[in-house]
């Protein structure tokens, strides 16, 4: 029995203390918003706050979850669902296309930010050069990062001509 | 799913134009709903090659559904693989409409083609057309037979959706309905309906001050005649297309909300999972398998030898795949004599050599190529050589099935699902009937998921099993066991006059799939030319890459005309400029390209630019890509890019397109490489198959001109050919090297 929180909430699940967060996540407690993509810690698909830090779930076993809090892309909004700052700057900026790794981004994202709320262009390549977008996003990822962090001013979602 | 439409209480049918119908019906609870076909051969514009299935096959592509609530859902058929046609497909239809967007849902077309398709079309849109379901279910002909076969409306690719389904369906469904609300309180009111007019989501009557919401007329308004030319916007009068309508998946893809095929349940069901070792050679069979370890390990629950993969089904898949480690397994020696990627470009290179200057198979034969060569003031030739490439979506390859009692329920994505529902029945010795597809959102298709290997693989798993289960590909099979983008081989010769001007045009290659018309840059201006196929052998099984053959030809001939004006003594811009005389809305795009990046000013030292202009998918791109070489190895600092699309329904949607055909475009250049070795895949996970960074990505800045509001072009694969070529003769013009085989970054290492 490994216990810790998740998203806030208490949790203990019954698991190979060697299983990776990801699969314990996914599979006994039905977040799916942690995504697999490599499995081995190459594209960031899967990260998630442990204690706060970015970690690569397919790749720390869950006996490291011990005691700790694991935030995963559910816990980011607030109480109410608010989307938080890198949540909704992701909307303004229009950045997902597929989607598949933007959980893992704004995981990583969220992480930077608060470390570091006014992160310079190498700030922003070092942060999230883990994180693999196959889509193609990086700009936007870039941009989304600067307006959160309140140094470039949004675009705005709603209808522009 | 919840929502489906009902079966119509009453129907009507009429038709529309000699290739083209509309339907209406009202469901329960007064709900209009509105059907479209389009009949293959119809010729619109450029549409006419792309739909070239049998007289008398009826294409049903969309509905809309307008509700007691005055809520108007657009039911899409395309599948949402991160390119927005969810959003933009609605966004077409509401402007005709003239619905309050804030009012507007999307819907996925299902896949249970027994329900929207068979049944209920057949039934309330065409009575006694659609006899023949198979019509649904074509073969693989090629990308664009399978566009052509919209039908279906269930396949996604070929950057075809806004101009196909939305276009000929989406608005027209559209502006029926419009008409037909009119119509119906033009009678209740008792008033002429040119006098009534329309605006979000609201029919008024200003004379008499009356107004009154959709749904009020919706019941009603199916009782009106069909219109036979429903009356479309002219471009001055749209309001949501052209405008940059915010995504409406997008709310979903940033809260862990939206689900992909790897998220799905099978409510009420314990999953189980499995993991899959297919043969690592193509064509091989497993020959021994040694599983008693693995039988031992936790979790596990069945251990499957299917001959061409094995499969672990346990409690998690985590469980399943190390088990799945511990299998050892002996194979059957492969048939094809390739081994290494050095055999595999020596069969091309033989091929290419047997053709010479007239052999293979003529693709484009234009004046006389011998002669004008032998007049040139100047030959230069070239070999070209492009490698295989997986197509890595991030989301790996994965199906849910439940097979039992003679059914079976998939839950996958996949950009063909109706295909793959087919594929699997008949995999299971089932009626298609018998199964049931869900399809969910994609983690990214590009091409891969129109395939359905995957899933007949996991049909196979659930019949063996009988109770629910989860097939998920590791990275490693992902990249080692899938189908590939072709690796190919180009040999180019060129004559040039004693103005430099290119007269003589003289190319061979050895693989052609789809657009047929790829290997031809048609646009520019080459008096003589010839233009071949040489075919040689595959080692690796084929799958569409995004742009298909535009992905190598496009390097192939850009590069080429690159080195032309180097020989020719010429810049690259004007002599490909001089080349555009009968072209001018490429002429136009690429002057636009070059002005962003001011192409005349000189780059900072150990900078260099390149160019390249292409046309696919109706789309007309040109890049400029700025490397800086100063540290021996390429960086990209910058891309400009310039397109037209004929007309962008969403430009912003069109450009974060574009941003992500130029990624995945410079990742293929710099990077992309699938290798053989003993006949199997070299290249594993993403340390050694790379993908473009963060760090690594250039700025990008896109202009779009809108140059053509009737032919419009495709967004999704566009802006990738033009990326490889551009960075190639960006290098060649910041050190002087010339690289003629991708990836680029494997000569500088």
């Amino acid at each position: 029995m490994v216990k810790f929180t998740i998203n806030g909430k208490a949790a203990s699940v019954e698991a190979d203390p060697a299983m990776p967060i990801l699969w314990v996540v996914r599979e006994k407690l039905g977040l799916t918003g942690t995504k697999f993509g490599c499995g081995v810690a190459q594209c960031g698909a899967c990260t998630v706050h442990l204690d706060g830090q970015p970690v690569r779930s397919c790749s720390t076993p869950i006996a490291e979850a011990e005691g700790k809090a694991i935030t995963t892309i559910e816990g980011v909004a607030g109480p109410d669902g608010e989307l938080s700052k890198v949540q909704q700057a992701w909307v303004s900026e229009q950045v997902p296309q597929c989607g598949y790794c933007q959980s893992g981004q704004i995981m990583a994202a969220t992480a930077l930010l608060r470390d570091n709320p006014q992160p310079s262009d190498a700030d922003i390549d070092t942060a999230m050069a883990g994180n693999i977008c196959r889509c193609g996003t990086y700009v936007r990822i870039r941009a989304a990062i600067k307006v959160a962090a309140g140094l470039e001013p949004a675009k705005g979602a709603e209808l522009r001509s | 799913m919840n929502d489906m439409p009902q079966q119509p209480q009453r129907s009507r049918a009429a038709k529309w134009t000699r290739r083209g119908f509309i339907g209406a019906g009202v469901l329960a609870g007064g709900a209009l709903v509105i059907g479209v076909g389009v009949r293959t051969g119809n010729p619109v514009g450029r549409l006419g090659p792309l739909v070239a299935g049998g007289e008398g096959e009826q294409l049903i592509n969309s509905w809309l559904k307008i509700g007691a609530d005055n809520i108007v859902t657009a039911i899409v058929p395309h599948c949402e693989m991160g390119q927005g046609v969810h959003s933009v497909l609605a966004q077409m239809l509401a402007d005709e409409l003239d619905a309050d967007w804030s009012l507007v849902r999307v819907m996925q077309a299902p896949a249970d083609g027994s329900y929207v398709v068979t049944d209920t079309i057949r039934t309330f849109v065409a009575p006694g057309t659609l006899d023949a379901p198979d019509w649904l279910e074509p073969t693989w002909n090629g990308l664009f037979t399978k566009i052509a076969q919209l039908a279906d409306g269930l396949i996604t690719g070929g950057s075809s959706s806004i101009r196909t389904t939305g276009q000929r369906t989406m608005r027209i469904a559209g502006a029926a309905a419009r008409q037909m609300l009119i119509g119906a309180a033009a009678r209740e009111w008792d008033v002429a309906a040119a006098e009534i007019t329309t605006a979000n989501s609201m029919l008024s009557h200003k004379p008499s001050g009356r107004s009154a919401p959709y749904s009020q007329f919706a019941a009603a308004a199916a009782e009106q005649d069909m219109p036979q030319t429903p009356q479309m916007k002219a471009p001055e009068n749209y309001r949501l297309m052209g405008k940059d309508v915010p995504r409406i998946d997008i709310p979903d893809k940033v809260n862990g909300a939206a689900s992909f095929g790897i998220d799905a349940v099978v409510p009420g069901q314990t999953l189980t999972y499995a993991a899959v070792r297919r043969v690592p050679v193509p064509g091989t069979r497993v020959a021994k398998m040694d599983a008693a370890q693995a039988k031992t390990m936790p979790g596990v629950l069945q251990i499957l030898n299917m001959g061409d993969f094995l499969a672990v089904v346990a409690d998690s898949y985590w469980q399943a795949q190390q088990a799945l480690n511990a299998v050892t397994a002996e194979y059957t020696a492969p048939e094809s004599t390739i081994r290494s990627s050095d055999d595999q470009f020596a069969r091309f290179a033989a091929a290419l050599d047997a053709a010479g200057d007239k052999g293979g198979e003529e693709v484009i034969g234009r004046g006389d190529v011998p002669t004008a060569m032998q007049a040139a003031a100047k030959t230069v030739s070239a070999d070209y050589q492009v490698p295989y490439l997986a197509h890595a979506p991030l989301e790996p390859m994965n199906a849910t099935v439940w097979a039992r009692d003679g059914r079976c329920e998939i839950w996958t994505s996949t950009q063909v699902p109706l295909m793959a529902r087919s594929a699997a029945a008949k995999a299971l010795g089932l009626s298609k009937d018998d199964v049931t597809m869900h399809h969910p959102m994609l983690g990214g298709g590009f091409g891969r998921r129109l395939e359905t290997d995957y899933v007949v693989m996991a049909a196979r798993i659930g019949q063996a099993t009988g109770y629910p289960v989860k097939m998920i590909w590791s990275r490693e099979e992902d990249t080692q066991k899938g189908l590939f983008r072709c690796a190919d081989m180009s040999r180019f010769t060129g004559g040039l006059d004693a103005q430099g001007r290119l007269t003589a045009y003289n190319n061979v290659f050895t693989q052609r799939n789809d657009p047929a018309d790829a290997c031809d840059c048609a646009f520019y201006d080459i008096p003589n030319k010839s233009i071949r196929v040489a075919e040689a052998e595959l080692h690796l099984p084929f799958a569409a890459f995004r742009s298909v053959d535009h992905s190598q030809q496009a390097f192939f001939i850009e590069s080429f005309i690159d080195e032309a004006a180097q020989a020719a003594g010429r810049d690259p811009l004007e002599f490909r400029l001089a080349m555009l005389g009968q072209s001018p809305r490429h002429k136009a795009v690429l002057e636009k390209a070059a002005a962003m990046a001011g192409w005349n000013a000189k780059p900072a030292a150990g900078h260099g630019r390149g160019i390249a202009l292409t046309e696919s998918f109706g789309t007309i791109v040109a890049e400029v890509v700025e490397v800086d070489m100063s540290s021996g190895k390429p960086r990209l600092t910058n891309v400009w890019c310039a397109a037209d699309p004929g007309f962008a329904m969403n430009p912003d949607g069109f450009r974060n397109q574009m941003e992500g055909g130029i990624v995945f475009g410079l990742t293929a250049a710099l990077y992309g490489e699938i290798s053989l070795k003993d006949g199997a895949v070299e290249q594993s996970n993403f340390h050694d198959y790379k993908l473009m960074r963060m760090d690594e990505c250039p700025a990008i800045a896109v202009e779009i001109i809108n140059g053509d509001h009737v032919r419009l072009g495709g967004a999704g694969e566009p802006g990738l050919p033009p990326a490889a070529p551009a960075l190639a003769n960006a290098i060649f013009a910041a050190t002087g090297k010339r690289i003629r085989a991708l990836p680029l970054a494997k000569h500088f290492a």
